[in-house]
């Protein structure tokens, strides 16, 4: 038998292109020339991007003007919709913003659990009354020391949980975020222990303040800031204003929250803005406003004091940071 | 290999000077656009963009110093020393582009703030620990100071290096929330290229009579 020894220019046999492909070329690379040409021509001319599909039509609500206004510049859009902190979608902030649309926030439902009248699936429609919507420009303060001011749209968390029939032994309320693989790529790196969690004591969560937000700047809210409902907690760090919620649970001990757990030194459960007490790793006492050059001085509960000082009367925020 | 070193020298080191400049012409273009508020590539919080592009690219080129005595070991081939001293200047120019983008974009010369910065957080005190290693390696590097120290105390002396990188390291690391690979990948690259300096380790990679 002749052995044929494989030179290094030699081709591997699956390597060859097929016949009747080779035959065909000239007609392949007319047809790949024309497709391309057409939809280049069809993009241009509808003015669309071309990744149009990907995204969701962000429908314009109806909503009500309210006195949450801190008078304050709001932050552009393109700031609050291209820079966040969303890890399931990757660690780079502006990561949500080019993976969230594979969020699939419709249809959507919340599983209600613990210590309420009524526990349950709760579908999008039912949890969240869209007539009485209304609009609540807050500041947002974020624990790396920067903020922005956010119009969102929603309805207090009081009324949600109102329709939930809380028991009065219950005292936390724990949160969950949606956890997918298939729609959540940073879920694939263990950043967190997925799902990620979140809670509040009953006070917090029944404040006037604490709100649940389905929308930003007149629209539905979009995926990467938290789509179709999100917790607006204003006071405390961004964080635990958690997002694409799923779950819902009133209990009567303090829940696990996912930054504490993560890094327990670094992150408490009550995490209230505090420009007192430093994070182990950098001041709390200034934060950049996002579209300011400088910094600026961090407020006591990022300036809500009026509103929820009274629920940490008793408490040392040192401690209990 | 076919390369003279006249050739080497006369055509390498400015095109690895080039590159190496790159990155920081791009940080200082940005710069320059976002000072005259016109559009610009450093995001919605430029200063934490340029804290992190000069903080990578310091760490990126450290490693390619570190890399350079290995590679040169495997090649058997004198040439990549010829770049050792212009690249580990690079590493400590990306350092000061990285301290200049802290104190000066970020924190704005707030020399209080500062202190308590270096006192108070670990992550920082680790941070400007491995400057203070890695100065008085960028003011020994010319041949002047070679010839007055005489090659073995510089030999000593540069061996700082094996302690700022890890610190280097330490600080990446700490500076990410979470559990994260790419710290975690530059260490096993700083890891790899400390092992290659370890005698039985190169002795490996040595000809075998």
């Amino acid at each position: 038998m002749r052995m044929r020894r494989n030179r290094d220019w030699n081709e591997k046999e699956n390597a060859v292109t097929q016949e009747a492909f080779y035959l065909n070329r000239r007609s392949f690379i007319k047809q790949a020339a024309l497709t391309t040409g057409l939809v280049g021509a069809g993009v241009a001319a509808s003015g669309m991007p071309v990744f149009a599909n990907k995204e969701r039509t962000l429908v314009p609500l109806n909503f009500s003007k309210t006195a949450y206004d801190p008078a304050e510049p709001l932050t552009a859009e393109e700031a609050i919709t291209q820079y966040n902190n969303y890890y399931e979608f990757g660690t780079d902030k502006g990561d949500p913003f080019a993976n969230a649309w594979r969020l699939q926030p419709k249809p959507w439902s919340v599983k209600v659990s613990g210590l309420v009248d009524k526990p349950g699936t709760y579908a999008f429609e039912d949890l969240v009354d869209m007539k009485t919507l209304e609009e609540r420009i807050y500041r947002l303060r974020c624990v790396e020391a920067w903020s922005m001011v956010v119009p969102w749209i929603g309805v207090p968390l009081s009324a949600v949980l109102k329709k939930l029939g809380p028991q009065n032994d219950a005292k936390y309320i724990a949160f969950e975020t949606l956890s997918d693989r298939k729609q959540m790529p940073g879920i694939r790196r263990p950043v967190l222990d997925w799902p990620y969690v979140e809670g509040l004591t009953m006070a917090e969560a029944m404040n006037e303040l604490t709100f649940v937000a389905v929308g930003l700047y007149g629209k539905e809210i979009p995926n990467q800031n938290g789509a179709p409902l999100r917790l607006v907690v204003p006071w405390k760090y961004g964080f635990k204003s958690i997002k694409s919620i799923v779950s819902i649970k009133l209990t009567d001990r303090e829940p696990p929250t996912s930054w504490n757990k993560s890094a327990p030194r670094e992150y408490g459960f009550y995490s209230n803005v505090n420009p007192e007490v430093a994070h182990p790793r950098w001041s709390q006492a200034r934060e950049r406003r996002i579209g300011d050059f400088s910094r600026r001085k961090t407020l006591m509960f990022n300036g809500y004091g009026e509103q929820v000082a009274h629920l940490y009367k008793n408490l040392d925020l040192k401690a209990n940071y | 290999m076919a390369l003279s070193a006249a050739v080497v020298r006369s055509y390498g080191k400015p095109l690895v000077f080039t590159v190496l400049l790159i990155p920081a012409l791009w940080l200082s273009y940005n710069w320059w656009l976002a000072f005259q508020f016109q559009p610009h590539g450093l995001g919605f919080n430029p200063q934490e963009t340029s804290n992190r592009f000069s903080g990578d690219w310091a760490m990126r080129i450290l490693l390619l110093s570190l890399a350079i005595t290995p590679l040169s070991t495997l090649l058997k081939s004198p040439m990549p020393i010829m770049f050792r001293r212009m690249i580990g200047l690079f590493a400590f120019f990306y350092v000061c582009l990285h301290i200049t983008s802290y104190i000066w974009l970020d924190i704005a010369f707030n020399w209080p703030e500062l202190w308590t910065d270096i006192t108070k957080r670990i992550f920082i005190t680790v941070g400007m620990a491995a400057v203070l290693l890695l100065l008085p390696l960028a003011v020994t590097s010319t041949k002047g100071w070679i010839k007055r120290l005489g090659a073995r105390r510089w030999r000593r002396l540069h061996k700082f290096v094996y302690i700022a990188g890890p610190l280097v390291i330490i600080h990446f690391f700490m500076m990410r929330k979470g559990f994260q690979y790419e710290p975690l990948i530059y260490g096993g690259i700083l890891a790899l290229l400390l092992m290659l300096r370890i005698s039985a380790v190169r002795r490996l990679f040595a000809v075998r009579p």
